[in-house]
């Protein structure tokens, strides 16, 4: 059979095909290269590149933040969130868990769905005009969450189920903003703004503020702040802010765990822009053919769980709900106490019969089970619920401490408290 | 179609328009097959069944699905327009890709495994000239078969439901207009993601003289850059994979449009059809052709 030579004018040298093979084969190979070495070096060029800024003191720099009088932004934000939590059937996540306590599963009320920031990496898309102006987006795959503020009128979309919410915020109060008085690393935060005054707020003898070099964050020059606490009880490593070299705005928010690693908490604005949000962005009108929910009651309900971060509320079971709660310690290695419903405790009066505590703490408790170790102490006997921030120990005899300390702060505090 | 009553001959300077015309007669080829047909026919089912089940399930008074089910569904019932959303997003992960495996597959492997690849060759085109000519015509099925699905997701969706104000992922409502415009730019965007795997499944195309082992090589490694594409542990991987940004088309659905997944889909796109378009070129002109 005649063979179809590559070219027509072959030369015949056995030498010369090879090595045109090799030069064609080449192509490819240096289309992937260079393809490679430009994706290297374009995040190379993105998170390097410390700008050159006057010096500038701790003092200043939060002043300047204080000052700020930025009200105009919009832009968007990345949050990833690493408790270090167990990966929870999906029945049982952290969102479902939530939802279940505020007693109407599958409605867009925005407590229900923020919870879900609480782990995984998740982009929002933010715009702000002024105290009473808002909307913030979740940006999920082929769906959208949102949440719009125009004055008094809260609003949330949920386009994956096609449910609207609507709530009334009381005199220029943000219908979330009551269960934003979390602990340090609360994560609900959005934006970093918020995040940062937090941090600000709880600076005090307990805490070393440094200003700690510049960064580039979302195109911006920014100055870095560090937090470092000094209590040595506490596993909150350090709080890391970059804030805007212009304005004051804090860009990017980090929160670091003792044991290193990963960050907890890194909330980062990866575009931003300071000019006038359009009109329009604020305006909602309920799409046509979607459920509505009124829940203009549920914020305030939902406040009572004061200072428990939501995901931790759906962990146990709700029983801070039922119980007084009080704050032992301060600054950094503050533990909340709170004293739940005994039945809402799994495995109460027995060494491991929790699986048999029957009702609807059933599910609960076994999954308890599964990441929680018992511990012994003066106190008695409970289980200890840990992340890589945040916390818990559970006593037999139903009460809970919660804070983001080490595991023997805790135990040392309910051994005090008994 | 034939060249001879279209083309003066012009001896030793190729006309233009030759070239085209062999462009024109691989895509007659490609459409003219009783398996490219039947592929677009499954295409073209597929709106059908969806709309018919969501109908269904409505007219039975079942229709508080919550947040369950393919992206957009939900909305169906309310929007007509929304099934081609639907269809497209249920439509993308395999049945476009395989459709678009078989042709990208067939092109080279199919002609040398029917022996036809010889005289194709004989003709005074060149190699690179008809391996873009096959190129093309991959390129204008990926096309043909995205609209397929929309036009046919389109007049189901308004038989079945009405049509009206389109309500956006962000809450916001715009015209049907403007809903119909996005429609489109979905349904080019969605013809412009499948680029990347036609030029893999041309690349695979000239590796074998088998048109059968193309066509299997080509889908089986959709079905296994799918499933890697599901594995968390790989995530580091995951944005280089060329289906990781397949569902970003839902982009245009948000107000204001996000444009960072698209772009992030469209370059990727680019990037696979320089690597394996200049692979299969350097394969193609080099090798022995002897079927």
């Amino acid at each position: 059979m005649a063979r179809i030579q590559p070219t027509p004018e072959a030369d015949g040298t056995a030498g010369a095909t090879g090595r045109r093979k090799a030069v064609r084969y080449a192509v490819p190979v240096v289309v992937a290269g260079v393809a490679a070495s430009a994706i290297g070096i374009g995040s190379a060029l993105a998170s390097s590149g410390a700008p050159d800024l006057p010096k500038i003191s701790a003092q200043d720099l939060i002043a300047k933040m204080a000052a700020s009088d930025t009200r105009q932004m919009s832009g968007t934000v990345k949050i990833s969130t690493d408790l270090g939590l167990p990966a929870l059937p999906s029945g049982l996540s952290l969102g479902g868990g939530a939802k279940g306590g505020g007693g109407k599963g599958g409605d867009a009320s925005p407590q229900a769905k923020l919870t879900e920031l609480a782990s995984g990496t998740h982009t929002l898309r933010v715009a702000s005009d002024g105290p009473d102006k808002q909307r913030l987006s979740v940006v999920e795959q082929s769906a959208e969450y949102s949440v719009v503020r125009n004055g008094d009128q809260v609003w949330a979309y949920d386009s994956a189920s096609n449910t609207a919410y609507h709530s009334k915020a009381q005199q220029g109060q943000h219908g979330g903003s009551n269960s934003r008085e979390g602990m340090p690393g609360d994560v609900k935060d959005a934006s970093p703004q918020e995040l940062a005054k937090k941090a600000l707020a709880a600076a005090d003898d307990t805490t070393a503020v440094t200003v700690d070099g510049t960064a580039k964050v979302a195109g911006r020059d920014t100055y870095q702040l560090l937090i470092k606490p000094k209590q040595s009880e506490t596993t909150v490593g350090s709080i890391r802010i970059a804030v805007d070299a212009k304005n004051g705005v804090p860009l990017k928010f980090t929160l670091s765990p003792k044991s290193g690693g990963k960050a907890v908490v890194d909330a980062s604005f990866t575009k931003v822009d300071f000019g006038k949000p359009a009109a329009d962005t604020f305006s909602f009108t309920p799409p046509k053919g979607a459920k509505v929910t009124e829940g203009g009651k549920e914020v305030g309900k939902e406040a009572k769980g004061g200072r428990l971060p939501e995901g931790l509320d759906g962990l146990t079971g709700g029983a801070g709900h039922e119980g007084g709660s009080k704050v032992i310690g301060k600054g950094w290695a503050s533990i909340a106490e709170f004293k739940g419903d005994k039945a809402a405790v799994p495995g109460k009066g027995r060494s491991q019969g929790a699986d048999k505590n029957a009702g609807k703490n059933g599910d609960a408790s076994k999954l308890l089970d599964s990441f929680g170790s018992k511990v012994t102490g003066d106190f008695g006997s409970g289980r200890v619920f840990s992340t890589r921030i945040v916390n818990a120990l559970m006593t037999d005899d139903g009460r809970v401490y919660v804070g983001a300390v080490s595991k023997d702060a805790l135990i040392k505090a309910a051994d005090a408290a008994k | 179609m034939s060249q001879a009553d279209v083309l003066p001959i012009r001896p030793g300077r190729p006309n233009p328009l030759w070239r085209l015309s062999l462009f024109r007669n691989e895509t007659v080829t490609v459409f003219r097959r009783w398996r490219t047909l039947a592929l677009l026919g499954v295409l073209a089912a597929v709106p059908v069944l969806v709309g018919i089940a969501v109908k269904l399930e409505t007219g039975r008074g079942g229709g508080d699905g919550g947040g369950g089910g393919p992206a957009f569904i939900n909305q169906v019932t309310n929007n007509g327009l929304f099934l081609v959303f639907t269809s497209l997003a249920v439509t993308l992960p395999f049945f476009l890709p395989m459709a678009v495996g078989v042709v990208a597959g067939d092109s080279v492997a199919g002609e040398a495994s029917a022996g036809t690849l010889r005289y194709l060759l004989v003709a005074p085109a060149g190699r690179t000239r008809l391996l873009l000519a096959k190129y093309a015509s991959t390129l204008v099925f990926c096309l043909a078969a995205t609209l397929v699905v929309a036009v046919s997701a389109l007049t189901v969706g308004a038989l079945l439901f009405p049509l009206g104000d389109v309500t956006l992922i962000s809450g916001t409502t715009v015209s049907f207009g403007d809903g119909l415009l996005r429609a489109l730019a979905i349904a080019g965007l969605v013809a412009a993601s499948l680029t990347g795997l036609a030029a893999l499944g041309l690349f695979v195309s000239t590796l074998t003289d088998s048109g059968i082992a193309a066509m299997a090589t080509t889908v089986g490694l959709l079905i296994t850059v799918q499933i890697l594409d599901q594995f968390p542990q790989l995530h580091a991987v995951q944005p280089y994979l060329f289906p990781h940004y397949w569902q970003s088309f839902a982009d245009l659905l948000r107000d204001p449009v996000w444009g960072e997944q698209l772009l992030r889909n469209l370059g990727l796109q680019a990037l696979y059809v320089a690597v394996f378009g200049s692979a299969a070129w350097a394969r193609f002109t080099t090798r022995d052709v002897t079927a």
